[in-house]
This record gives structure tokens, sequence and C-alpha cells, in this order.
């Protein structure tokens, strides 16, 4: 009835179809996926830009594929989420020898520069990524059931209170007070240098955040018997009745031994 | 030595004859010191008014406690925050009252007594303890005429009698007393630990797939059927287990007996003094002891390599069942925990 249907049999007709299917096509799929199509060339960016970081700051130790030397483990397998709790909090690149590294207040790297290196790590074999924000979130855990698991699986290093204990040969198990949702739950997953691993077949990532939200519990709720002596037990309660209390018991014994002048 | 060369200091003297010189005279007591409060009406009317300023320190302290008790409420919509806010501000000031109350009272009567009461020196001579001659004569008579009419030594009827009775007399309390409590049995040397017994998480419970534990994890586990009894308490202490895998090629011939490809079970009790053995450091594969510092190698079967431990900690074999749980092979195959006397 119209010019274009009276030339459908046209020979470039068939031609002209698949030209304009083909181009409708496309623009839906960009259309439809345009941040995945964004994403993958950004995270090539910081896996490489990661790599960069890598030969720089760790490949001195950990080898330039990250494969370890006898004195620093290999990194291939340890995920991102070891990068951005040793890294994160200080404790690499490691200051100086000795039993154990240190969280340090200096973190020598901004998060986007941690965030690269832990891509570079993560994409070197499949191992634990850096937990989402919601699944750390002390608010949404059970502090109760944190607790019971808490007492069996961590407290006997960590001590009742999270206030940290000795290990053997001047290795310790940290205070957890100043230590993040996220780097409490990355430590469980990655069992970084003395810790073991508590994946999440052993301890499920709800119950990860139970834990978290114990911990959050114990470390901002007050004292109720008064000074807490720092809740390490015996040890700082002992000094202080002997010290403080025997002191000023002997100090009655002479008062009352001495004559009025 | 027949002198003394101390006679400049005038220590002592010893005569020719190796007697003592009765050079010494009783110095008698010291000439009294007056106090300041006995010669200075000033200073006594201030001595009065600590005195007066203690008691009514105490006086404060049990109006504080008071106050303290009934004014520092728990009831109430509180958050937990604040009910243990409360329950520490209500310790601190029943604590600082009370002390108050009580030292205030005290070192208020002791100053008093120190200060203002009399402080001369009395002197009263002790009398002989010793009784008199006759005294003594007549005890010993009333006790010779007693033994004498109880007619002991005529009656041997009555006095062996007495004496079987007096020997049966404490035997009803050595029944009595063996039945306060039950006797242990062979509980020391027994463990909750049977062949086929699933390892279940200690806290949160539930069986554990082998597959499922990564190399360098540690899992507290007892024996299944443990957890929801809360009255079996002794049962669960003797259970507690350790659970822990390695690299295979990381242990000896010794713990590679008994574990599963890797994974290795002993038992949670110090041999040493029971302690629960939890400190398992991940890259030295040492297990330590948090009481006396007792150290083990899991990779040598957890022999001890410090401390006062004198026997390793002992094993649990395991394996796995038909659906990929792990199973304890067999129980304990010698008493868990520190030694006993009994012990084999």
């Amino acid at each position: 009835m119209t010019a274009l249907a009276a030339r459908r049999r046209h020979p470039m007709a068939t031609a002209v179809l698949v030209l304009l299917s083909l181009v409708v096509i496309g623009v839906l799929y960009a259309l439809a996926v345009p941040g995945k199509a964004a994403a993958v060339p950004a995270a090539a960016d910081d896996v490489a830009a990661g790599k960069q970081l890598f030969l720089a700051n760790c490949a001195t130790c950990h080898g330039t594929n990250a494969e370890g030397r006898a004195y620093a483990p290999s990194l291939v397998g340890v995920g991102a989420a070891a990068v951005d709790f040793q890294v994160g909090t200080g404790r690499m690149p490691l200051q100086a020898t000795g039993p154990q590294a240190p969280a340090s207040g200096n973190v020598r790297y901004t998060e986007d520069e941690i965030k690269q290196m832990a891509a570079y790590v993560a994409s070197l074999a499949p191992g634990p990524a850096v937990p989402a924000a919601d699944a750390v979130d002390p608010a949404k855990g059970s502090a109760e059931r944190g607790g019971d698991l808490f007492r069996t699986n961590c407290a006997m290093c960590h001590n009742f209170a999270a206030n940290g204990g000795a290990l053997t040969r001047g290795k310790y198990a940290p205070n957890l007070n100043g230590t993040t949702p996220t780097d409490i739950y990355e430590a469980m997953l990655t069992g970084p240098q003395s810790m073991p691993v508590f994946s999440d077949s052993n301890i499920s990532p709800e119950n990860k955040r139970d834990i978290i939200a114990w911990v959050r519990t114990i470390k901002t709720q007050p004292s109720p018997g008064g000074l807490s002596l720092g809740g390490i037990g015996p040890v700082s309660e002992g000094l202080a009745a002997w010290v403080v209390g025997l002191v000023a018991l002997i100090g009655c014994a002479v008062w009352l031994g001495a004559k009025a002048s | 030595m027949t002198t003394s060369d101390h006679d400049s200091t005038g220590l002592a003297t010893v005569e020719p004859g190796g007697e003592l010189a009765e050079r010494f005279e009783n110095p008698g007591l010291p000439a009294h010191r007056h106090r300041m409060a006995d010669v200075d009406p000033q200073a006594a009317r201030r001595a009065e008014r600590q005195v007066a300023t203690l008691f009514g320190l105490s006086a404060v302290g049990t109006i504080l406690t008071l106050v303290a008790y009934f004014a520092v409420k728990f009831e109430g919509d509180l958050t937990d925050n604040e009910y243990l806010s409360r329950v520490q501000l209500s310790n601190i000031l029943l604590g600082t009252g009370l002390f108050l109350a009580l030292f205030g009272i005290g070192a208020g009567a002791v100053h008093w007594a120190k200060t203002l009461m009399p402080d001369e020196e009395r002197i009263e001579l002790r009398h002989d303890q010793r009784g008199s001659d006759e005294d003594r004569a007549d005890a010993v008579a009333i006790l010779k005429e007693g033994a004498a009419e109880s007619g002991l030594g005529r009656r041997p009827l009555i006095r062996n009698s007495l004496i079987a009775a007096m020997a049966l007399v404490p035997l009803p309390a050595v029944a009595l007393l063996r039945d306060t409590g039950p006797m242990p049995g062979r509980q020391l040397e027994t463990s909750p630990w049977k062949k086929g017994d699933r390892l279940v998480r200690d806290a949160g419970g539930g069986p554990i797939k082998a597959a499922d534990i990564q190399v360098g994890s540690v899992v507290h586990v007892m024996p299944d059927g443990l957890q929801e009894t809360g009255a079996k308490l002794e049962e669960r202490a003797k259970g507690a287990v350790l659970l822990v895998r390695l690299n295979p090629a990381d242990l000896n011939e010794a713990a590679t007996a008994g574990s599963y490809d890797g994974i290795v079970a002993y038992s949670k009790i110090c041999t040493h003094m029971g302690c629960p053995v939890g400190l398992y450091e991940q890259q030295t594969h040492h297990l330590l002891c948090p009481c006396h510092q007792s150290t083990f190698d899991v990779t040598k079967n957890c022999e001890v390599i410090f401390g006062p431990a004198r026997r390793p900690l002992p094993k649990l074999a395991i394996t796995v069942d038909d659906e990929g749980y792990l199973v304890a092979k067999d129980g304990f195959t010698e008493p868990i925990g520190p030694s006993f006397w009994e012990r084999a």
C-alpha cells in the first residue's frame, strides 16, 4: 500500500533488515548492562595499579609473583580480605622484625591503594573477599549468641573481655578495643599470624556478625563494679589490692601504734 | 678473753671469774611526756573538734548510704548501658558511704583515745601463778579419793566393758561420713567419648564435615548428645576436645596415627592441672595452656615442649562416617586430664 511495502521484495531488503536488527540489539544491550560494561575495565585498572604497588612495596619480601620466601608467606590465595586486614591495620608493610607484626596507627596507603593491592592479590587465586558493610554491622547481630561463641572460640587468647593476652615467646593476641568490625571479620576469615582460621563453615557469617555485636557491646558498656582496672583479670586486681589496700592497712596500723604528739 | 675491750662503749664487761658484772641499775620508766592536748587547752579543743569532725563524717556517710540506696533507681525504661551505669553509680556511692560511716566512727574513737583520754603510766605487779602448797595437796587428795571410790581397780568387768563401748562408739561416724557423697568410682578414668560418636561444635552445635574444615582451622568440639543436657556439666567438662587441621605433611608419624587427612583431635584438658588448653598458634602449631604455660606441639602428637605438664595431651582417634561427618574412631585410650593417685 505504501512505498515501503511495495519494495519488500527488493534484493537489498534482507541485508537492510539484518543491519537494522543488529543496530537495535546493540543499542538495547548497551542500555541494559551499562554497569558491567563500565566495571570490567575499572577492575582491570585496579589489578594493574595494585600490581605496580605490590612490586614497589611488597615484592622485596613476598616475591615478585607473591610466591613467598622463607621468611614471608606466599600471598597466592589469601584473598582481598587478608590484604585489607594486614595493610589496613598498619601491620604490613612490616616495620621491624620481631615475634609478630603489631598493628600500628601508621597506615602507609590510602584506601584506594589498599583496594588496588587487594584486587591484585585477589586476582592471583580465589580467596576470601572483603566483607560487605551489612555483614559486619553490629546492630544486626545478637550479642547474646555472640558472647557464647566468643567464650568458646576466642576468649582463651583474646581474654574474656576481649582485652587481649599473651602467647608464647613474645607473641600475643591483641586487645580488640579499637578493632573495627570489618577488621574483626577479616581476622576470623583469614587467620592472620598466630590466629587460627575461622572459615564460614566453622563460624557462619551470621555468627561472625553476632561475635562482632558482642565485642561492640562489651567494649561500650560501663563497668558495673566500678573501676575495670584494665579488665585483664586477677593480675591487675591483685596488684591494686596488694599495693593500694595493703599500704592503706599498714598506714592504719602505724597510725594506731604511734603516740599522739 | 678475760677482760672486755668494749668498756669504752659500755656494752659489757666480763670479770675474771666469768660472771657478768652487776653494772646496770634498773633505769625505770622514762619520764612521762605530756601531749600537746594535756598542756595546751587550745590543742585540746582542736583535738576535740577533730574527733567530732570524724564522727560527723561518719554521720554524713550513713546519710549518703541511705540516700544512695533509695535515690538510685533501677526501675523504668532503661537501656542496658543506662542500667549498668546506675549499678556502677549505686555501687560506688554505697561503698563510699559505708566506708565513711564505719571508718569515721573507728578513726574518731582512736583519735579520741590517743589525744584526749588519760595516758599516765600505771604499774600493777603480777601475782604468782603457782598455788599454795596446801591447795596443791588438797587437789591431789581429792583426785585420789575419787579414783578409789570408783572402784575401777577392783571391778575389771566394768572397766573392760567401758573400754569396749568406747572403742565401738566411733564406728557409726565412719559409716555415716562414708555416705555423705558418692565415691568417685572410675569417673576419673572415663570420658563421654565412645566409638562412633559424632564430633559436634561446642558453641552452636551441629556435626562437622571433614571437607568443610580449612587448613589452619580450630574447632572446639563435644561428643554428640551432650549439648542440651545441662545437667551433665561434668561429662561436658571431660568431653572438651580441640580439633585442628594442619597440612598433613607437617604431622609426624605419631601424630598422623588416628588423624584424618591432616585433621587431629586432642583432649582440651591439660595433663598438668586440668585447665582448658585452647591457645593454638597457627604458624608454630604450638598449643598453649593459659594457666601455667605448658606448651604442646601439635605436629609431634602434642608432646610437651615447655612448661610443667609431664604427659602429652590424650589423642582422640577420628575418622569420617558414610555421610562425610567426623566421628570418633574410638574413645580415649587413656584417662584425660591431670594425674591422680590411682592412675595406672
